[in-house]
């Protein structure tokens, strides 16, 4: 199956029961294949007026119970972005695809690009933490879109799949185990006195239970900057409360969230970073190296936000370069440099968008740093 | 002190408790509305309509979005969503279908439902969703200090048509009943009693219902149209004529004409969720 194909089958696995949508290429296939699964298995599908009611309608599904998502691709995610901050402001989990493709405004729409990963950070107005994975394979969209509802139930924060055009269109062999070897999380639920509750206590793990709309809880949500029980409060220390927890819920628990993977990096002198459909580049280009002796190791990101900013701090110590694979012209190399702060050379292998990089090209990049 | 404790020590008085306490966040009070405004209500008839309607109301919702009359929500003692501007009614439209046994009641102002939100209000009508949408128009933008909006009437002066607004405004009904709604009213804040039982029954219908509240913002609205708020509610009162089943497009706001109210539409169409549950789940 194909990629958009593999993310709906993961999102149906995860327990999503809601899907607002939004025709858009190349992420058009997770929405049709979503129509046609979601009623068998008691979920609703609908396709909203725009990318902004699909977001808006995601969100409300969520406060009604369900495990809700969207998929969309540059120029949706661009109108998604508006209540995005709505979610990490109100603390609603969701899940949102982003099949990427060549940008700015409509770009390249059947063309793939990694250029929105600045975007998936930071679109949205304000200070806030998300939580972004980039999948490299169409069995690993499946896989990360289960994890993409787990964490975004764990932590109630908005969580996104960042695949591409490539990933999201490309046939490959997908296997689906068994419902029961597969762990789908829900978020936790408030025990106690009802008339007690306080919508955004934090509990041990930083963040707080959630009930549903209709468990008797009468909850307020809100977009305002708001205090523990969730009603409005228009002061600095109540603005500084709230953005303390919403930070600290993801970085505080940076071990469970930072998924990477490491190849060769025990004697590595040249370190590969690279995600999505350009860690499969960036993996080709790596085993050309070995076999020609040369010490390049590559540390893929799993989890691109937030930053494996540790991991590659402790690797800035020892190696002599990092070298960054992604379909964009310098996104997380920014990051990247940042994290290393002068002890490592730092290195882009970019494209303007709409094709993957070739390996020859990050082995040129290589044998130059060498 | 001593006349603090002395009375601590009285006997308190027996203050009969409001009819509508038990539905508000009474501790969110001093509410945020300008004396004069209509949004209060707007706002009571719509809590006193959903206790008359003998709806659960542990299972029913308030959804608003930005503005003066989007802080309903923070007022109301039921499980409330400060949207954000606009989306009240695609918010409302994903919790009514992750729960459809959810009873959902949109509150919010003209220029969030009708500007910014105006897509999302015709595609609701059109799919029959069912939603309550209470619209509450002063005709023009208060929050923001009285900006032209959608609605505001033709040569109407505000901070941004400082000359006269040389737009004409939306006949709500008429767009409502052109999209599809199942139920479409007006009433003023002044017609308490129509306005009341039309949200109770508005609450009972199964499908997109749509009232149009009129209301006054003599803060914004009124000080610069050469309106006090009691010749707002003299218009009300003397400029308005009661005609239900009129025909949607003589439904123009033109005090200098009479401006009608009523109950303009109440059909039957199935919505979209039980097309939905027929079509696609085979039910």
């Amino acid at each position: 199956m194909t990629g958009d194909e593999a993310c709906a089958e993961g999102a149906l696995a995860a327990g999503c029961r809601f899907f607002g949508g939004y025709p858009i290429t190349p992420a058009t296939e997770i929405a049709e294949h979503m129509s046609e699964r979601l009623p068998g298995v008691g979920g609703t599908f609908i396709q909203m007026e725009d990318e902004i009611a699909a977001m808006a309608s995601v969100l409300g599904a969520a406060w009604a119970g369900q495990k809700s998502m969207t998929a969309t691709s540059g120029p949706g995610f661009s109108l998604m972005m508006e209540n995005i901050g709505l979610a990490a402001c109100t603390e609603t989990p969701c899940v949102v695809v982003n099949v990427q493709r060549a940008g700015p405004s409509t770009g390249l729409p059947t063309m793939g690009a990694q250029a929105d990963m600045m975007q998936v950070r930071w679109g949205s107005h304000g200070d806030y933490e998300i939580i972004a994975l980039a999948p490299c394979s169409a069995q690993e969209i499946f896989y990360q879109t289960i994890t993409a509802f787990n964490l975004s139930e764990r932590y109630r924060t908005p969580v996104f799949i960042m695949t591409d055009e490539i990933i999201g269109h490309m046939s490959e062999k997908v296997v689906i185990p068994p419902a029961d070897q597969i762990r789908a999380e829900d978020r936790p639920k408030p025990q106690g006195r009802k008339d007690r509750f306080l919508l955004y206590k934090p509990g041990p793990n930083g963040v707080a239970p959630m009930p549903a709309a209709g468990d008797g809880y009468n909850v307020h949500v809100t977009g305002l900057t708001h205090d523990e029980k969730g009603y409005p409060v228009m002061s600095i220390e109540a603005q500084e409360q709230m953005m303390t927890r919403i930070k600290n819920k993801i970085l505080n628990n940076l071990d469970d969230i930072i998924i990477t993977e490491d190849h060769h990096l025990e004697d590595a002198e040249i370190v590969i970073v690279s995600y999505g459909i350009s860690a499969r580049t960036s993996m080709a280009a790596m085993q050309q190296a070995r076999a020609m002796g040369w010490k390049v190791g590559f540390l893929r990101l799993v989890t691109v936000w937030p930053f494996a900013e540790r991991q590659i701090r402790a690797l800035a110590e020892r190696v002599k370069a990092f070298v960054t694979v992604e379909i964009n012209l310098g996104q997380i190399h920014l990051e990247v440099t940042r994290a290393a702060a002068g002890k490592a050379a730092c290195h882009l292998v970019g494209h303007h968008g709409g094709a993957i990089i070739s390996p020859d090209k990050v082995l040129a990049a290589i044998e130059e740093v060498l | 002190m001593s006349q603090a404790i002395a009375r601590k020590e009285a006997p308190l008085q027996q203050v009969p408790d409001h009819p509508l306490e038990d539905l508000i966040r009474s501790d969110r009070i001093p509410h945020i509305w300008c004396p004069g405004c209509g949004i209060g209500t707007a706002f009571a008839a719509t809590l006193a309509a959903m206790k008359a309607s003998g709806q659960d109301l542990s299972s029913t919702c308030m959804v608003s979005g930005i503005g003066c009359s989007g802080r309903a929500a923070g007022y109301v003692k039921l499980d409330s969503f400060h949207t954000t501007h606009g989306r009240a009614i695609p918010f409302a439209t994903g919790l009514k279908l992750g729960n459809p046994r959810l009873n959902v009641v949109v509150f919010s102002g003209d220029g969030d439902l009708f500007a910014i939100g105006g897509n999302h209000f015709i595609h609701a009508a059109r799919r029959n969703i069912p939603l309550t949408v209470i619209c509450l128009n002063n005709l023009n933008y208060g929050m923001t200090g009285g900006q032209v909006a959608a609605t505001t009437p033709y040569l109407a002066r505000t901070t941004t048509t400082p000359a006269g607004n040389t737009e004409a405004p939306f006949n709500l009904p008429l767009l409502a009943w052109a999209a599809g709604a199942s139920f479409v009213a007006r009433w003023t804040i002044l017609h308490i009693r129509e306005l009341t039982d039309c949200i109770q029954k508005a609450m009972l219908k199964n499908g997109f219902a749509f009232i149009e509240v009129l209301g006054p913002c003599p803060i914004n609205y009124g000080r610069r149209n050469k309106e006090k708020p009691l010749q707002t509610l003299k218009l009300y009162q003397e400029q308005t004529i009661i005609r239900n089943q009129a025909d949607p497009s003589d439904l123009e706001i033109d005090f200098s004409k009479k401006v009608v109210l009523g109950e303009f539409v109440d059909k039957e169409r199935s919505t979209c969720i039980e097309n939905y549950d027929k079509t696609c789940r085979l039910l």
